[in-house]
This record gives C-alpha cells, structure tokens and sequence, in this order.
C-alpha cells in the first residue's frame, strides 16, 4: 500500500504563517489525518505554528444555538461586515454525524448557507463533521481552529447547540456568542438546563418578529445570575435579523469589546491556556482513558505540565502521548487488545 | 370503416416544448413546426435567459443556446417570430423568475409591430413558487417573486385579457419526486398565495375579481399510473371548483373551470431501450385525454430521446404525430365524459381529494405555502417521496421495463446514426449570441437606456407596477441582463433551504440492505486507509437548477458514511475548484442537465489544477450522450453517470473505487 505523501511540516507552517490558501487547506488535512506518520506531523506544524504569540493573535468567536436559530445566516452577515473593514475570516462549521451503525456520514450544508455569492479570497471555510462526538464538537476543532489563528484575523466556529457543545465550545473559543430564536421552547429549555453561565453574548435573531423576539431577550437578560469564569463582564443580550442586516454592527462590536476586555484584563493568554491544556487532558484521556492519564502523572500533573509551557502545548501533548504509549508497552504485558492496537500502528506506519 | 362524426369536440392546443441555439435558428424550427399541424409555439428559453443573465455574463458561459433559445433584448424576439403574426399565434413560454421581462419583450413587440396586446393569447408559466421546489431557476427572495407574479397578473388582466399571466405548476412538482396527493395539495396552496397576494395588493377591483380567478391556469405532469392521473386532474377540477367558490366567491360556474396544460411525465422516460418511451408517453397522454371533464386545453410531448439528449426535428415530429393520431384518427372527441358514473373512479377521486385536503391545511397551518417553503417543509417532503421512488425502483417493486427488469435488447437502430439518435446544438452559438449582444449595445441610445433602467428600479422600490416601466425597457432596447441586474439591486438574490436535511428515518436506507452494509464498511475501511473520513463535494457548475439528482446523491452517500459538502445550484467552476481546496474533499461530484458539460467540467478540471488540485478525482453525473461521456473521460474525468445508472448503491461502489484508485489502493470491485 502507497500512502500519499504527507507534507513537510516546518515549510507548511511558513506557509500558512504567508496566509496560502492551499497550505492552510493541506494542514487542515494533516490535522485530521489519523494516521501514525501523520499524527507526528501534525504534531510538528502545530510546534512550528506555535510561539507567545499565539497567545494574543486574532480572535477565535464560537457561534453556538438550537437548529433554525439563523446562525448560518447570521455568520454570513458579520462575515460580509468583517470582509468590508479588510479583516480575514476562517470558519469552521460543524453539522452532526450519523451514529455509527448508521454508517456515520454527515451532510454538511452550513457551507451553503453561509457563503457570499461571489469570489472571496479573504474567506475560508472548512465544514466538519461532529463525528462521535455525541452532542459536541468534534475533537479535531480544538488544532484546527488554532491552525486557522495563525492566518486569520476572525476565526469562526459554528455549531449546532445541543447541551454538551456550549460545554465544549466554551472549551476552545475566545468569545462565545449564544444565537437565539424567538418564541422557541429551544430557547425556555436553554434557560432552564443551568449552562446559561457559558456564553459570552447573547443574539436574539429574527427581530424583524418584533415583541416575540423582545420578550425572548428580556427572557434571558431576567435569567438567573451567574457565577461566571470571567469576572466583570457583562453579558449584553442583543437583538439582531440575520435576513434585514439589522444590528449585525452592533453585534460585531460586542464581539470586539469582549477581546479586549479579556486582552485588557490579561484574560486572553491564560484562557487561551487554560482551553488548550482543557483539550490537550481530553484528547489523552479520550486515546488512553483515566488509566493512561494517570501513567502521565495523573490530570493534576498534566495540567501543571501544560501550563507551565504555555506556548508549546501541541509539542508538549505529543512528548505526553509518545511517553504514556511507551509506558503502556514496557509496563504492561500488553492485552490482546492493546497489541492488536499497537499492530495497528505498525502496519498504518 | 365508418367515418367520423362531425360534431366532434375541438382537439386540444398542439404543441412542441421547442428552442436551441439562437433566435433565428429556432424561428425556423417553429415555422417547419406551425406547418406540420403544430397549433401553438411553446418556447424552451435558455438558462441565463431564465436566470437573468447576458450571454456575456462569466455564469453563462457554456449554456447559451443550450436548454433553449437565447433572448437577450427586444431584437432576438423579433427574431424569434420573424414570420409568425402575434395576434394569431397562442404562445406559452416557459418563463419564471424573468417572466415579466419576456412578456415586455413580447408585448413591446406588438406594439412595434402596430399589434393591439389585447389581441395577444398565449401563457406566461410565471410560477416562481415551484421553482424554489423543482427546477431551480429562481432569482429573487419569496416576497419579491410572488409580487412580481402579483404585478403581471393586474397587468394582464386589464391590458391583454387573453392572456395567461401565471400557470400553476403540479408539473415540476412530480419531477421532483411528488405524490398525485402532494402535487394537489402544493399546487392548489400555491394558486391560493397568488390569488390572496393579487387580492391584497388593491389593483383590481372587487367585483371584477372573478375575471382574474379565471385568467389562473395550471400546468401538471402525468405519470405512467394513468388511471390514478386521469382521477388526480378530475380532483383537481373538483376542488379548484370548490375553492374559488367558497374562497374567492366566483358565483359563474365557467370561470370556475379548472383550465390546465400539460406536458407528461419526462421523470419515467429512459435511457435504456429509449424506444419504449414512445409507448410510456402515448399512454400519459390518455391520463390527460380519455376524460371531457378533465381534459387538457394544451398538450406538449416529449420527445422518446429525451433521456438521452436534445431531440431532432425528426423526434419532435413524432411526438406532434402522437397527438394528431389521438386526436384526429380515434374517437375519443365523439363522446361525452366516459367515466361518469364509474363508482371505482369516483371513489379513488374521492380519496386523493381527501388526502389533499388534510395536506392543505397541514400547509395552512404553518402560515401557507410560502412559509412552507422557507421552513424547509415542502422540500424535505418533497426529497423524501423521492427517495421513496427511487427505493422501490432499486428493490424492484417499481418496475421499469428495460431498466430494472427485461433488460436484454438487440440494439437499436435509432440511436446507431452518425448523430447518436440526438441533436447537437450549434457550438458557434454562444460565440454568435455575444456577438449580436455587443452589436446591439453599442447600436442603441444609452440615455434612453439609462432613463428606462432608472425606471424600472424606481418602480421595483415604489411598488408601482413593474409591468409599464418594464415594457418601456424593452423599447429602449434593454438586455434580459440588464433587466435581472436591476431588480437584483433592489430584491436581493435567494437562496432556499435544500430539503437534503430531511427529516425522513435515516435507518430507512435506500436499495438492497446487505449491499448498503457491504458499501459502509467499505467507505469506513477506505477511509480509515486514507486517514480520514471519506469526503465528498457535490455540486452544479453553471445555471441549471435541477438540484434533484445531487440532492439525492448527496442523502445517498450521507447514508453510507461520507461526510458530504453540499454546495448547491449556479455555482462558477472557480467556486467550485475553491470549495474542493478549502473543504480538502477526496472527491468532487458534478450534476449537468442543462447540456453544457463539456465547457462546464473542462473549465472546472482547469481551476482545479490551478490550485494543485489535479489529483482530485472529479465524476459527473447529468444527462450526458454516451460519445460525450468517452470525451470527458479523455479530459481526466473519472466516472460519468447517466439515467441508466439508476442504481445508486453501485454508483457508490464506484465512487468508492475511484478514491482507492486515485489514491494508490486497489479497486473492490461490483457490489454483491
């Protein structure tokens, strides 16, 4: 078996740093490539991508809320604004996955929804599929949208709120914009499920509706007090119409003074930080489970280990895996299981 | 032999669904056709005559001339029915979203002409509603189209009161995978929109009301099932009746009566031993022919090669024949109904009433057609019948002759000829029709241009009727681009929801179960090979909006593990080049139907190799000619589907097979 050729990743990473659309296209592809050589790769163009200033480069904004909230819509209006004042703009838009004795395909439609009719360079969309995810954001978002901070000014992540995204997305975006529908029992269960304390802002979309939507905005702004993760802010709820262009500026600049409150505060690092050592403990304990976790030192360990090299996550989470599978091998009698799993690897390799 | 009576009922409106390549072109096709019995014009327009784009426009480029003929300004009309006196000829034209614009062009030219338009009859089809459903050749959001329909509806009724300004159409509504009970049920919902928006707007009068219900025509399709049509169009009459009655108060019975053409069923036409579509469209006809009661005021047929292609003169000829035998040599116009009384056909009548009705107010209850239609509702319906259909042809339930079942054949000799048993369009066209249009732009008074555009959009802002502003466009030489342009500027473009989010049971899978297993863990094992999931882009290069076959391709390989990007109709090649980079597909899908695939995927092959793409499988599914599928293969395409492939379960096989290949592993081979 000839396996395609897999990109060299330091000259892919000096690539994208130059904004090439089809090295950002081709190391997104890496970053969901499963196999062993890849996985290595990958690995290295995150490390060749990464640096202090990752740390406070662009702004990473998740759009979540229930199906038929508008949020395609809605994205594509404040695209359309951003790409007025100059700004680029990547997306990543996730659509659920089939279960997988149903095959696991997915249809990925946001593309279609959220796309200007006309030729923009200044755009880039990649559409994923949730995968096994059950309910949440695919694992492969958390390098992917780090890979697209690195060219682009505004990184989008789109999802379809189902309870467990809001969770994750809080776990990888900078802002986090809840999208409402009037009058919708989607909005009343939101309230009452007690993650309300997740999102950033509030967009009530539809307001061409005028009092339901109103009254879904006071809704929320009534709505329990939060003991929130980010000290200070203040949680505006705003109503906005994806369809009549209305009060998408004002939502834009929400989105803004949120960066900069967190910049201001010296938030945007650490949370930045403290997301990527969130996913790189998730993706160990997802690969090797709480057993794995603990051959690293245990999760309290890890964390320590992450945040103290705040700007080498990636290479950190790979040294982190290499360790635990050697662990794994020399410790253990290995399992049938686990060789089966090891054979894996050798003949992928 | 005894000879025939001589009161016999008039015989219905003849005509040929007919244009290609230019104007000139097709006003000697419509002339040959006039004068083999022919009694009416129905002119096929090209897709961006339809879609509101010069030839010159870089989203035309390829289908120029192609679907039908190319009108550009008032000078091709001219052209068109160079020959042909307007106020003796009945002329449908299958127009939507820009059925204003031909209708000033049509009516401009009668006034050049020193022609009254009241003396002028014909049909506008002007059913923008359905094309958000079927056949895709929308310009403009809902609200904006249904007040266009709205405005030439109030024009017509009081300034060409022979007209038919809008032909409701279940028609496309079967194309796309429709029930007899669904087509009833959408196009009588969406009568229902156009009557209540012509109401509000104020023009006409209460009391001359009665006069625009009646102007209100239908366009509907007829299937193999000809006992069932017969009894769909005898419901139709019956509650059309009932409704504009009860609804709209029309107390005269005659301008109750539910009018409509048809053209039958080209969905169950096939590829395979395509002289069997000659029966299959003979007895379409009786569906719409056998009953008085419901009978056709204008017929069109396919032509057998349909499936295959566009048809010859020749092909066309036969299918006029079809009519003349029917009408002219058998008795069926002797008679009065022949089913009244028949209590098995009023009984099913009764029942497709019925579920028609429920249907009615489920639409009602989400706020009417419209809201239907933006909701995703009607579509996702409509996708899912579909895939009903398609499933019962793959299990054989539904059978096909020639496809499915009885598929030996010795070969034919109509499709053996030089010609393939197919007409090709003229490859200068397009080069001709830009030619003539930069002609014409430079040859024109561009004051007068300016003057009548800035009307045009004062009037599309102000509410004023667009009609009068746009009939002076057209005076002032104005192109159907220009036109589009205008209003785009003013009602934005639409995009409508896709129906591939259908609701329908996913566990419900399409064809043979243990092959749908056999395909998933192939595409699981292959992808797993590549490293990741198996990716899929499938979208249509140029204007052709008939997104039917991506749709279910798209559902199809969604059900069988791939992560599908659908990205839709009117798509440029470069788009489609950008979306497979971005998107980093093992695979790019294209659906044509319109004809111009060869400039089409040659143009999308060469942006893909611009952007180091060319490892990139590309396949093409369409109505594709057989020579013209060994030409793009040549070019580097890799799989190309027609109707015969009906299987889709093998075509995933294949696609499947196409990835491994490209990608250095060995084919699987067919599906068990």
């Amino acid at each position: 078996m000839t396996s395609p050729t897999l990109p060299d990743p330091e000259q892919l990473a000096a690539r994208i740093l130059r904004g090439e659309r089809a090295a950002v296209a081709s190391g997104l592809n890496l970053l969901d490539n499963k196999l062993a050589e890849a996985r290595n790769r990958s690995a290295r163009l995150l490390a060749a991508l990464s640096g202090e200033r990752w740390l406070s480069r662009g702004h990473l904004i998740g759009v979540t809320g229930p199906p038929g909230a508008g949020k395609s819509s809605l994205v594509s209006a404040m695209i359309r604004e951003w790409r007025l004042s100059g700004k680029t703009v990547g997306v990543l838009a996730v659509d659920p996955s089939s279960r997988p004795e149903l095959g696991g395909g997915a249809l990925l439609g946001d593309r279609i929804r959220i796309k200007n009719s006309s030729h923009d360079e200044g755009l880039f969309i990649r559409s994923l599929a949730s995968r096994n995810q059950l309910g949440g954001v695919a694992t492969e978002v958390w390098p992917m949208s780090w890979l697209m901070l690195a060219c682009f000014d505004i990184v989008i992540i789109e999802t379809v709120g189902v309870g467990q995204t809001e969770i994750d997305i809080a776990e990888i975006g900078d802002t986090v914009c809840y999208v409402a529908q009037p009058a919708s029992g989607d909005t009343i269960q939101y309230l009452k499920s007690g993650i309300i304390e997740i999102p950033d802002i509030f967009a009530v979309n539809k307001c061409d509706l005028g009092a339901p939507a109103r009254k879904t905005a006071s809704e929320i702004g009534r709505s329990a007090p939060r003991h929130d993760r980010r000290e200070n802010w203040d949680y505006p709820v705003c109503l906005v119409s994806a369809t009549m262009n209305t009060g998408i500026r004002q939502l834009q600049e929400h989105c803004e003074r949120h960066r900069e409150f967190l910049a201001n505060a010296g938030l945007l690092g650490k949370l930045r930080t403290r997301h990527q050592s969130a996913w790189v403990v998730r993706l160990l304990k997802e690969e090797f489970g709480t057993f794995g976790l603990e051959l690293a030192g245990g999760r309290a360990v890890v964390g320590e280990r992450l945040r103290e090299n705040p700007s080498s996550q990636f290479a950190e989470y790979e040294r982190l895996r290499q360790h635990i599978l050697s662990r794994f091998m020399s410790v253990n009698q290995p399992s049938s299981l686990t060789k089966k799993e090891h054979l894996d690897e050798q003949t992928i390799v | 032999m005894v000879a025939a009576r001589k009161n016999r009922d008039q015989p219905w409106l003849m005509r040929t669904y007919s244009g290609h390549s230019s104007a000139k072109a097709s006003n000697t096709l419509y002339r040959t056709n006039l004068a083999k019995g022919q009694t009416g014009l129905s002119v096929a327009f090209d897709l961006p005559t339809q879609t509101g784009y010069d030839a010159d426009s870089p989203l035309a480029k390829g289908e120029v001339g192609k679907v039908g003929v190319p009108i550009s300004h008032i000078e091709d009309m001219d052209q068109l029915f160079d020959q042909i006196p307007l106020d003796q000829m009945n002329t449908s034209m299958t127009i939507n979203a820009t059925a204003a614009w031909l209708l000033s062009l049509y009516i401009g030219l009668a006034q050049r002409r020193g022609i009254d338009p009241t003396r002028l009859s014909g049909t506008t089809q002007n059913d923008i509603i359905k094309e958000y459903l079927s056949r895709g050749t929308y310009i403009y959001p809902p609200g904006a189209s249904m007040r266009l329909i709205a405005d030439t509806i109030n024009y017509t009724v009081k300034h060409v009161p022979k007209w038919n300004p809008t032909n409701i159409c279940s028609y496309h509504l079967q194309e796309a995978g429709a029930t007899p009970v669904q087509e009833l049920a959408y196009a009588l919902c969406t009568a229902m929109a156009v009557l209540d928006r012509v109401k509000a707007s104020g023009e006409i009068k209460p009391e001359a009301f009665p006069q625009v219900v009646e102007r209100i025509s239908f366009f509907v399709n007829a299937g193999m099932r000809f006992v069932e049509e017969c009894c769909k169009l005898r419901a139709f009459g019956e509650m059309w009746d009932e409704l504009t009655l009860t609804r709209y108060k029309v107390e005269d019975p005659r301008l109750r009566r539910f009018r409509y053409g048809v053209q039958v069923n080209s969905l169950g036409l096939t590829e395979a031993q395509p002289e069997n579509n000659v029966q299959r469209i003979v007895l379409e006809m009786l569906a719409v022919t056998l009953s008085k009661r419901a009978r056709a005021r204008a017929i069109q047929l396919p032509a057998w090669n349909e499936a295959m292609g566009l048809p010859r003169p020749w092909d066309q000829q036969w299918a006029l024949r079809m009519q003349q035998v029917m009408a002219f040599e058998t008795d069926l116009l002797e008679y009065e109904d022949i089913f009244d009384g028949s209590p098995v056909i009023a009984a099913k009548v009764k029942a497709l009433i019925e579920g028609a009705k429920r249907e009615i107010e489920n639409v009602e209850a989400q706020g009417g057609i419209i809201a239907a239609i933006e909701s995703g509702y009607v579509k996702r319906e409509l996708v899912g019948s579909h895939m009903n259909r398609l499933r019962a042809i793959e299990s054989g339930d539904l059978k096909i002759i020639g496809v499915n079942c009885f598929q030996e054949t010795a070969e034919s000799p109509l499709t053996v000829g030089s010609d393939g048993g197919i007409m090709k369009t003229d490859p200068a066209a397009e080069r001709e029709q830009i030619e003539r249009l930069q002609a014409h732009r430079r040859s024109r008074n561009d004051s007068e241009v300016r003057a009548a555009l800035q009307g045009l959009t004062d009037a599309a802002k102000s509410g004023e009727n667009i009609m009068p502003s746009s009939i002076r466009c057209a005076l002032a030489g104005v192109s159907t681009g220009e036109w589009g342009d205008s209003l785009r500027g003013v009602f934005g473009e639409f995009r409508p929801p896709t129906g591939i989010d259908i609701a329908i049971d996913s566990r419900e899978v399409l064809g043979k179960k243990d092959q749908v297993t056999d395909l998933r863990e192939r595409v699981a094992n292959t992808g797993n090979a590549l490293g990741r999931p198996l990716k899929l882009l499938v979208g249509k290069p140029g204007l052709d909006g008939h997104s039917n076959g991506a749709e279910q391709i798209s559902v199809k390989a969604r059900d069988v593990g791939f992560e599908v990007v659908y990205d839709g109709i009117r798509l440029t090649p470069q788009q489609i080049a950008q979306a497979a980079q971005e998107e980093g597909v093992h695979v790019v899908g294209l659906s044509i139907l319109s004809g111009s695939h060869m400039e089409l995927v040659e143009s999308v092959l060469q942006e893909l190799r611009l952007r180091d793409l060319a490892s990139v499988p590309v396949i093409a599914g369409g109505i594709i000619p057989r020579e013209d599928a060994e030409r793009l293969m040549a070019l580097g395409v890799r799989a190309v589907y027609t109707p015969k492939d009906f299987s889709l379960n093998a075509i995933m096989g294949d696609i499947v097979d196409v990835i491994r290949e490209c990608n250095g592993l060995d084919r699987i081979g067919l599906l068990h």
